[in-house]
């Protein structure tokens, strides 16, 4: 298994210096670099040169690409220009404001995902399993703007239940448990909002992992014995219908901690992907090309995470 | 007894006929068919493309006229959605919002459909050094975080200053190029236990081109699995050119599109008094992405049968 994991690892490096390459070309056909897109007015020519320098601008794009991917190998992305502070500092103030909601969004998805997908593939072509699949087809094809759009318009905006976007309410500066409170108002939305936009693929693969489970004949020996029709789905076929949803685990990963950056734009929140468009704006290469790296290995990880699972989790799998 | 049983023989015989007779593609229309949330998928399309298509025609209005003194009208019986705040008919704006993000969705789909397509079928037929370099591109570009490039690339766009008429087919050409992975994959795995069949073996004896036996007999048989990938891919690309269009990225005014209609939402007055100006243009994407789905699903089961408990 170590052995395994090793040698993943080592592919992962020629792949991450493909996307290292594609992602600096992409970024140096951008016209205009930070000191344009400041458009600061009090800026000689002489002092544009001097920042240029200073930032590494004025060197020819194969130098810059390889003092930036010299750093990286020791884990320095960078100075962000815009935050002027370290780009992995930046990822690390931000990610967690992500993590946060993209974890509960998570949580709530796969409890969700798992019963409604068990039952509805229990009653397969049941009123409940057709209603079930409609949902999950026009769940799957929400568009994630406009539903966080019509959530602030109706539940903020109209009926004031809830802030419209942010994450703390501003001038508050509330501690302690009312600090936490008033957070979870924020949050609430953006959860709801992204779980409904996760949950619709994953029970479509759960109800498939059910229906694939209680054809089998352990199932069909489970009933014959005279189990409760509760204990042969919840004690034998569910766990089993699990095991394949493992695999599911490791590709979260990218999401959990990558930020969805339309929902955060959409609610202002605070998260890595809001921080990364707005990066976008005012050309911060450091920020923007080290964030898309970091968007990278989390995959790469998370691909490796789920192939390791899957072998853990279905011994008839060998990984060589 | 001798009689019924005999008659039981041609009856099987008969049935045996007509089983033989029924080309795949017939199966799987038959089997299409009855899958009812796909045709009413298809139907919804179908009427969706329809009202984007020729709408326009009816309409008594024009792209782009402007009309101050109609400014800002919520539905009524002379404009059906209302109107913006330049007096523009909204129900216009959508139909031909319809035509480009369909469009786009399309063609986008199409080249990653040719590239896909073309780059799997070369790395498994000749498997060894091209199928290894184009699948470690494959790799790379499975790992490249789609949104963020686009989304950088879509302001590469507005740097360059190119063009709102000529920018959509920039968007579709990226769009299209981001997305070939997953069919190329697809169709590669095809082509790898395809070349090891007995047709292939005749193909060899006649002495074939290799572009032949690729184009002209490995990839006809990928077909089934290429229209259902194409399907749900067309579903994915409208989803993303709304997102970048409703960022202001993808494509831009005065061409409108269902997400750059959606931009509207940013100005708080249209988005709270005036939600006759960005909900319709949503309810398409929404109700059109839902349709595609349903038949990309739909025709999964019906062409491939090994994955139809899915």
């Amino acid at each position: 298994m170590s052995q395994y994991i090793i040698r993943r690892l080592l592919q992962m490096i020629p792949t991450l210096i493909g996307i290292s390459i594609i992602v600096f070309a992409i970024s140096q056909l951008v016209p205009g670099d930070y000191i344009t897109a400041t458009q600061n007015p009090n800026l000689t020519a002489e002092r544009i040169a001097q920042l240029r320098a200073l930032y590494g601008l004025d060197l020819p794009p194969v130098q810059q690409y390889f003092v930036w991917a010299k750093n990286m190998l020791v884990g320095d992305l960078g100075q962000s220009l815009q935050h002027q502070m370290p780009v992995t500092k930046v990822i690390n103030t931000y990610v967690w404001n992500s993590f946060i909601i993209a974890f509960f969004s998570f949580v709530f998805s796969w409890i969700i995902a798992a019963f409604v997908g068990v039952f509805s593939a229990q009653f397969q072509y049941s009123f409940f399993d057709k209603v079930v699949t409609l949902l999950v087809f026009l769940l799957m094809s929400l568009p994630s703007f406009f539903i966080g759009l019509l959530a602030i318009k109706y539940f903020a905006l109209d009926m004031k239940l809830l802030p419209t976007g942010g994450m703390t309410t501003a001038g508050l500066n509330a501690t302690g448990w009312a600090y936490i409170k008033d957070v979870g108002l924020h949050m609430f939305m953006p959860v709801v909002v992204m779980t409904t936009l996760s949950v619709g693929g994953l029970t479509r693969y759960f109800r498939t992992g059910m229906l694939e489970v209680i054809r089998q004949d352990y199932i069909r020996t489970a009933r014959a014995k005279g189990l409760k029709e509760r204990t042969v789905i919840f004690k034998h076929a569910f766990r089993n219908a699990l095991l394949p949803a493992i695999t599911l685990l490791g590709f979260e990963l990218p999401g959990l901690f990558g930020g969805a950056m339309i929902l955060e734009r959409v609610f202002n929140w605070p998260g890595i992907g809001q921080i990364y468009l707005a990066s976008l704006n005012l050309r911060d290469y450091p920020l923007m090309l080290g964030f898309t790296m970091f968007l990278a290995v989390l995959t790469l990880l998370g691909n490796l995470i789920s192939d390791v699972l899957y072998g853990v989790a279905d011994p008839r799998i060998r990984l060589k | 007894m001798e009689q019924p049983s005999l008659n039981r023989t041609e009856q099987l015989q008969e049935q045996l006929k007509i089983v033989k007779a029924e080309s795949p593609w017939r199966i799987a229309i038959r089997r299409f068919a009855k899958n009812r949330l796909a045709l009413i998928g298809l139907i919804i399309l179908f009427i969706m493309a329809i009202i984007c298509a020729f709408g326009p025609l009816f309409s008594p209005y024009e792209l782009n006229q402007t009309n101050i003194k109609d400014k800002n009208l919520a539905p009524n019986a002379q404009y059906w959605l209302g109107t913006d705040k330049l007096g523009r008919d909204v129900l216009l704006r959508v139909m031909l919002a319809g035509r480009i993000s369909l469009t786009v969705g399309l063609v986008a789909t199409a080249i990653s459909v040719v590239i896909g397509a073309t780059l799997g079928a070369v790395a498994g037929f000749y498997r060894r050094f091209a199928d290894t370099i184009i699948m470690r591109i494959a790799d790379i570009f499975l790992a490249l975080p789609t949104l963020p490039i686009l989304i950088t690339l879509g302001a590469i766009l507005s740097d360059l200053k190119i063009e709102p008429s000529k920018r959509i087919y920039f968007l579709m050409l990226i769009i299209g190029i981001l997305g070939w992975v997953g069919l190329a994959r697809l169709v590669r795995s095809q082509i790898l236990t395809l070349r090891e069949q007995e047709f292939m073996q005749a193909t060899e004896a006649l002495g074939l081109r290799d572009s032949r036996k690729i184009f002209r007999h490995l990839l006809p048989n990928t077909v089934p699995i290429i229209i259902v990938s194409a399907t749900l891919g067309v579903a994915g690309a409208i989803l993303t050119e709304s997102a970048l269009s409703f960022l202001g990225l993808g494509v831009v005014p005065p061409t409108p599109s269902w997400g750059n209609m959606i931009n509207a939402a940013n100005n708080l007055i249209d988005f709270r008094k005036r939600p006759w100006i960005w909900i319709p243009p949503g309810v398409c994407i929404l109700v059109t992405v839902t349709a595609i789905n349903l038949i990309g699903d739909g025709l999964r089961d019906a062409l491939d049968p090994k994955m139809k408990s899915r």
